[in-house]
């Protein structure tokens, strides 16, 4: 079930204040958030943001099409590069 | 013969059957179709008049999005996801699900047909 429209979006306090923070400094820096659970607003397009994997922060370029969906979703948590060939196989 | 929607050439069965052979009308469409241009569900494709065939492809051109072009919008829905980086996109890219099922077993829709294992079985 999608969340209640009067609730409004969901986004960690502190996302809004740092992002808020970039944008006056006027650098583009990439701003490390650990808040993978945050809701991705218009007033974040065109900013950069480090998302958490849990290893490291992954740089995420905000662009229109992204607003509404999660931060997390830009920032894969999971490392999988496929079986290895078995030894046996290779063998015959 | 009674085309509708560009090819689709429906049979001698009931209205609403016969409508649901157009990509992107299922029964309840087909349903709310025969009751907005006003045709009795039991009747047959074949006993239609072609005024009343008009009606409905005017009806479906104008309230549908249909065949090729509703093909071309999913197509577009899912290339912006790739095109994204987002994880869903992701999924499609590697032909896996894409709503959080499990892939340990199943998910052969996906995946395709099960291929065998080299040295899996002692």
């Amino acid at each position: 079930m999608s969340r209640s429209v009067w609730k409004g979006p969901f986004v960690d306090a502190y996302v809004l204040k740092k992002a808020e923070a970039s944008r006056e400094s006027g650098r583009n820096e990439v701003i490390k958030i650990w808040s993978r659970r945050s809701t991705i607003l218009p007033q974040f397009v065109g900013l950069t943001f480090g998302v958490y994997n849990g290893h490291k922060h992954i740089p995420v370029n905000v662009s229109e099409d992204m607003i509404g969906q999660k931060f997390g979703e830009y920032s894969p948590t999971r490392t999988y590069y496929g079986h290895a060939a078995d030894k046996k196989a290779k063998r015959k | 013969m009674a085309r509708i929607a560009g090819v689709n050439i429906p049979t001698a069965k009931r209205v609403p059957i016969a409508l649901t052979y157009i990509t992107g009308i299922g029964p309840a469409s087909a349903k709310s179709i025969c009751e907005s241009v006003g045709i009795d569900q039991a009747r047959r494709v074949n006993e239609l008049s072609d005024a009343e065939v008009l009606k409905i492809r005017e009806h479906i051109d104008e309230n549908f999005t249909v065949e090729g072009d509703l093909r071309r919008e999913t197509q577009m829905n899912i290339k912006r996801l790739m095109d994204l980086g987002c994880y869903r996109g992701l999924r499609h890219r590697r032909n896996l699900p894409v709503r959080g099922q499990r892939t340990h077993t199943n998910a052969r829709t996906r995946k395709g047909p099960a291929r065998a294992i080299a040295g899996k079985k002692k």
